[in-house]
C-alpha cells in the first residue's frame, strides 16, 4: 500500500519536473522571439530606404518623395559628443574618488546617489535639464540635449570606473608607491591604465544609451528641420526623427521612420566596434 | 648653503668607512595595525653593503618590520612608534616619495605592470618622475637588465608586455625595475617563495652580486636560503627581536634557546 | 648611487648617475622647497590637488542630484499651490480649462506597470533559471548574449515597432479573439483598436524582462552550489532543487522584480506610441490609456501656460520620488540577499 503511494507520489514529482522544466526552456524561447521580430523588421522595412541619399540629404517638406536624414545624423553624432564630454569626465573622476578615497561617510553618500540617479527616468531628466539649461538659456539648443545626456551617463561611467579600480590588484599599486611614485601618478598611470579596458566598456555602454535616447531631447535639443551643427540651437537627432516620423499620418514617413531606426542601430554597432578596436589589447598573446 | 649642510655631523657612519657603516638604524620600532600590535620595540642596526635575513615563523612580524622601514606600511593603514633613522633622517619625517625611491622594495610576488612593456616596466620609476629622454632610457633598461641578468633573454622582446615572460624573469624584471630608480637600499619580502628552485638559485646569485652596491635587507621564510646568502640574520618571534648577529654565529651558535629551536625546525 | 657624504633625504639625489648622463658630471639638485614638503605635511603637491580635485567632481554629482529634486520642486510649486492634494485625486486633466488632476496618468502608471510584471516576472525567473541552472554551456553564452541585446535597444525602436507590428496583431488578431473567447468580460469590452493598455502591458513586459531575468541569474548564481548539491543527495527532483534555490534567493528575486517595476514606471516612448494617450480611466485592457511619463513627453512642448507647465512638472516629479523609493528598496533587497552568502 505505501508502496503505491511512494511510487504515485513519485510520478507527480517527475511529471511536474517535466512541466516547470519545460516552462523555463520556453521562457527562454519567448525572450528571444521580440528580438528577433524586431531585427527582422527593422532590417527589412528599414532597407527600402536605405541609399546614399538617406545620408547626405536633408528632410524634404511633407508629402514630397525622398529627401535624407542627414542634418538627424550628424545631430546625433553632435549630442553624443556634448554629453561624453561633459559627461564622461565627471564620470570618471567621480568614480576615481569613491575608489581612492571614498571610503568614509561622503563616498557613500555618493555611492547612494549615484545609484539614485541611475534609477531617474530619463524624462525626468529631460525635464531637470528643461528647468537648468533651457530656461536660463531662453531657448532650446543642442547644449540642453547634450546636458540630458550627460545626466543619463553619469552614473554608468561611475560605477564601472569604480568596480573596475577596485578590480585592480593593490600588488600594482603597492609596487608603483614602492618605486618612489607618488601616489596620483601610481593611481593614474598605473592602476587607471590598468582598468582602462573596463572603463572604457562602462563609457561605450553610457554613449550607445545616450544615442538611443529620446524623451529627454524632446524639449532640450527639441529638433530641427534643417541642417544646423550649432551647439546653442534646437538640433535634429535620429531618435527624434523616428518619434515624429512614426506617429505621422503618412505612409513615406513612416518606411523612413524604419530606416532612421536602422541607420540607429548600425550606429551604435559601429560605436561599439570602434570602442572595441581602441581597447585592443596592445601585446600579442 | 653648503656650511648648513657641512654643520649636519652624520651620525651614521659616511661611506669611507664603508665595513662597519649603519644604513639604516632602528630604535625601538612597535608598529601597530589598529589596536593590534605587530611589532614589540625592535631596536637593530642594518650594516651597509651587507645582506640582512630576517626570519622567523609566520606572522611573527618580519614582513611589518620591511615595510616599515620605507613606509609602506602606513599604505596599508598601520602606523608606528619608535624611529627609523635612514641618512641622517628619521624615515618617518621625510616626503615617502624621496624615501621610496632611495629604499627599494621586491615583493613575494612578481608583479611587472601587464599594461607596460619590458622596456617601459624597467623605466617606469624614471618616466613617471619626468625623465623622459630615451637616449638615458635605453642605456638605463640595457644597464639594469644586464644587472639582473636578464638582457640576452628579453632585448629581442623589450616592446612586449611584462607578463610575457616566466616567473622567475618577472622576477627579475621587477629587480630591474627598482635598480633603476637607484635605491640604496634594497629590501626584499620573500622575493623567492613564488619561484622554482632554478629561478631562485639564479635570483640568489643575483643578490650576491648587488650586495656590491646596495645594503639588502631579506625577509625570508626558508632558512637555507637565509644561511646561503646573507651576511647577518635577524629572528624574529611574535612581533620582538629575540636575536641578531652574523649568519655564522645564529645558524651554529644561537644564543636563544627559542632561536636554536627554530633553526633546528622544532616549531614554525 | 649616491656618493654624497651628508646624503640628507631632504635634498633630492634620486638619479645621481642618470643625471650625470644629462649632465656629464655629478651635480647635485637645488634643495627643493621646504615649504612643499614641511607644510603640507610631507604630502606631494600633486596628490593634494589630485584629491581635491576627484572630491570636487564627486561633489558636482552630489550636488546634481539635490539640484535635480529642488528645481522640479520649485518649478511645481505654482501647480502645487493651485490644486494642492486634488492633483494626485482628480480625473480632469483638462488643459483648456486649466484643470489638472493626474489620477488617470497615475492609475495608467500603475497598472501598465504591474501588468507588465505580470508577464515579465515569472518569464525573467524563467529564463534566468534555465540559463543558471539547466542550460548546457554552449548554449548559455549566445542566450544571455541575446539578453542583453535586447536590454539594449533603444525604447524608441520598441515604440515603432509596437506601433507598426505589434498594434496591428492585437487589433486585428488578439482582441477581437479575446472578445470572442470572453464575452462580456469588462476586461475586454470596447472597440479593438490595437492601441490601448494592452499594447502598452506587452510592449513594458518585453522592455523589463532583461533587467529582472539578468538580476535573478545573479542572485540564483550567487546561492552556494553546496546547497545544490544537499538537495540533490535526498533525491529532490531538478525542480525541487531549483524551488529551493528559489526559495533561498527569495528576496534577491524580490529585488530584481522591483528593479523590473522601476523601470516599467518610467519608460517613456514606448508605452507612448502604442497606449493611445487618452486621460481616461478604464476596466477594459482594449481601451486606450495614459501615463505620467506619456504625458509629460507628449504635451511638454505643447503646454500654453505657466500652470500647465507647472503641472508637467509636478507630475515629472511625482514620477522623481516614485521611483527613487522603488529603486532604494529594490537595491536593499538585492544586496540583503547577496551578503548572506557567505
Amino acid at each position: 500500500m505505501k508502496l503505491k503511494h511512494k511510487k504515485r507520489n513519485l510520478r507527480k514529482r517527475k511529471i511536474t519536473n517535466v512541466i516547470m522544466l519545460s516552462f523555463s526552456f520556453f521562457a527562454a524561447i519567448v525572450t528571444i522571439i521580440p528580438l528577433a521580430l524586431i531585427f527582422y523588421y527593422t532590417i527589412s522595412k528599414g532597407i527600402a530606404n536605405l541609399n546614399i541619399d538617406f545620408f547626405t540629404k536633408m528632410p524634404t517638406p511633407v508629402g514630397e518623395p525622398g529627401g535624407g536624414m542627414a542634418n538627424a545624423i550628424v545631430g546625433t553624432i553632435l549630442l553624443i559628443l556634448i554629453g561624453g564630454a561633459i559627461g564622461i569626465p565627471l564620470g570618471i573622476l567621480s568614480g576615481l574618488y569613491i575608489s581612492e578615497f571614498g571610503n568614509n561617510r561622503f563616498g557613500d553618500v555618493v555611492r547612494f546617489l549615484t545609484d539614485v540617479l541611475s534609477g531617474v527616468p530619463s524624462i525626468v531628466v529631460g525635464v531637470v535639464a528643461y528647468t537648468l539649461i533651457v530656461i536660463p538659456m531662453g531657448h532650446f539648443s543642442a547644449f540642453a540635449g547634450g546636458g540630458a545626456l550627460a545626466i543619463l551617463m553619469i552614473p554608468t561611467i561611475t560605477r564601472t570606473t569604480e568596480s573596475m579600480i577596485n578590480l585592480v590588484p593593490s600588488s600594482y599599486r603597492e609596487a608603483g608607491l614602492a618605486l618612489g611614485i607618488p601616489k596620483w601618478k601610481t593611481t593614474l598611470a598605473i592602476v587607471l591604465k590598468t582598468a582602462w579596458k573596463g572603463i572604457a566598456t562602462g563609457i561605450l555602454l553610457g554613449l550607445a544609451r545616450a544615442a538611443g535616447e529620446t524623451a529627454p531631447l524632446l524639449f532640450t535639443a527639441l529638433g530641427n528641420r534643417f541642417w544646423s551643427v550649432n551647439v546653442f540651437q534646437p538640433i535634429a537627432s535620429l531618435t527624434v526623427y523616428i518619434y515624429q516620423y512614426a506617429t505621422a499620418p503618412f505612409k513615406d514617413w513612416n518606411d523612413q521612420a524604419w530606416t532612421a531606426a536602422l541607420v540607429l542601430i548600425l550606429m551604435i554597432s559601429v560605436l561599439s566596434l570602434f570602442f572595441r578596436f581602441i581597447t585592443r589589447s596592445k601585446y600579442k598573446v | 648653503m653648503d656650511a648648513d649642510i657641512k654643520e649636519k655631523t652624520p651620525i651614521v657612519g659616511t661611506t669611507s668607512d664603508k665595513k662597519n657603516e649603519i644604513k639604516i638604524a632602528v630604535n625601538n620600532l612597535s608598529a601597530f595595525f589598529g589596536k593590534n600590535q605587530a611589532l614589540r620595540e625592535v631596536s637593530l642596526d642594518v650594516k651597509a653593503n651587507r645582506v640582512l635575513a630576517i626570519i622567523g615563523p609566520s606572522g611573527c612580524g618580519k614582513s611589518t618590520f620591511l615595510r616599515s622601514i620605507n613606509r609602506m606600511h602606513e599604505v596599508a593603514g598601520g602606523t608606528i612608534t619608535g624611529e627609523i633613522i635612514f641618512d641622517n633622517e628619521d624615515v618617518m619625517k621625510v616626503d615617502p616619495v624621496y624615501l621610496r625611491r632611495k629604499i627599494g622594495m621586491v615583493f613575494q610576488k612578481p608583479n611587472p605592470f601587464p599594461t607596460m612593456s619590458i622596456y617601459n616596466n624597467v623605466v617606469v620609476g624614471l618616466k613617471l618622475n619626468g625623465i623622459r629622454s630615451k637616449k638615458i632610457l635605453d642605456e638605463v633598461v640595457e644597464r639594469s637588465l644586464k644587472r639582473v641578468a636578464l638582457w640576452d633573454e628579453v632585448k629581442d622582446i623589450l616592446n612586449k608586455s611584462g607578463a610575457h615572460i616566466s616567473g622567475g624573469q618577472q622576477q627579475r624584471l621587477c629587480i630591474a625595475r627598482t635598480l633603476a630608480v637607484e635605491p640604496e637600499v634594497i629590501l626584499m619580502d620573500e622575493p623567492t617563495s613564488a619561484l622554482d628552485p632554478i629561478s631562485t638559485s639564479k635570483i640568489e646569485e643575483l643578490m650576491f652580486e648587488l650586495k656590491n652596491d646596495y645594503t639588502i635587507v631579506i625577509v625570508t621564510h626558508n632558512m637555507q636560503q637565509a644561511s646561503r646568502i646573507s651576511d647577518r640574520t635577524a629572528f624574529f618571534y611574535l612581533g620582538q627581536l629575540v636575536e641578531e648577529g652574523t649568519t655564522k654565529d645564529i645558524f651554529i651558535n644561537p644564543k636563544h634557546e627559542r632561536t636554536e629551536n627554530y633553526i633546528t625546525g622544532r616549531f614554525g | 648611487m649616491s656618493n654624497n657624504p651628508t646624503g640628507s633625504l631632504t635634498t633630492d639625489t634620486s638619479f645621481e648617475s642618470v643625471k650625470s648622463l644629462i649632465n656629464g658630471k655629478v651635480k647635485r639638485k637645488k634643495e627643493p622647497s621646504p615649504f612643499t614638503k614641511k607644510i603640507l605635511g610631507h604630502k606631494n603637491i600633486g596628490d593634494l590637488i589630485f584629491e581635491r580635485l576627484t572630491l570636487l567632481f564627486a561633489a558636482l554629482v552630489v550636488l546634481l542630484v539635490v539640484v535635480m529634486g529642488w528645481e522640479m520642486y520649485v518649478h511645481s510649486r505654482l501647480s502645487i499651490k493651485e490644486f494642492g492634494f486634488q492633483f494626485l485625486v482628480s480625473t480632469e486633466w483638462d488643459p483648456y480649462a486649466e484643470h489638472f488632476g493626474a489620477l488617470p496618468m497615475i492609475f495608467g502608471t500603475i497598472v501598465s506597470s504591474i501588468l507588465a510584471l505580470l508577464i515579465a516576472v515569472p518569464l525573467g525567473i524563467g529564463v534566468a533559471v534555465f540559463l543558471s541552472e539547466l542550460s548546457p554551456l554552449w548554449l548559455e553564452r549566445p542566450l544571455s548574449f541575446l539578453t542583453e541585446l535586447l536590454a539594449g535597444i533603444p525604447s524608441i525602436i520598441y515604440g515603432l515597432w509596437g506601433i507598426f507590428v505589434l498594434v496591428p496583431w492585437l487589433r486585428d488578431d488578439v482582441e477581437p479573439f479575446l472578445q470572442k473567447a470572453f464575452p462580456g468580460v469588462p476586461l475586454f469590452e470596447g472597440t479593438p483598436y490595437g492601441f490601448g493598455m494592452l499594447a502598452a502591458a506587452i510592449i513594458l513586459s518585453i522592455m523589463i524582462l532583461p533587467i529582472i531575468s539578468s538580476i535573478s541569474r545573479d542572485v540564483l548564481r550567487s546561492v552556494p552550489q553546496a546547497q545544490r548539491e544537499a538537495a540533490y543527495g535526498l533525491g529532490a527532483t531538478k525542480w525541487e532543487v531549483t524551488r529551493i534555490v528559489l526559495g533561498n534567493a527569495k528576496s534577491g528575486l524580490l529585488g530584481a522584480t522591483m528593479l523590473g517595476l522601476g523601470r516599467a514606471i518610467g519608460e517613456t516612448m514606448a508605452v507612448t506610441m502604442v497606449i493611445g494617450n487618452r486621460p481616461e480611466i478604464s476596466a477594459s485592457l482594449l481601451d486606450p490609456a495614459y501615463t505620467m511619463a506619456s504625458v509629460v513627453a507628449n504635451e511638454f512642448t505643447e503646454a500654453t501656460s505657466m500652470l500647465y507647465l507647472s503641472a508637467l512638472i509636478e507630475l515629472a516629479l511625482v514620477l522623481f520620488i516614485i521611483t527613487i523609493i522603488v529603486n532604494v528598496l529594490a537595491r536593499l533587497l538585492v544586496w540583503s540577499t547577496e551578503e548572506k552568502r557567505g
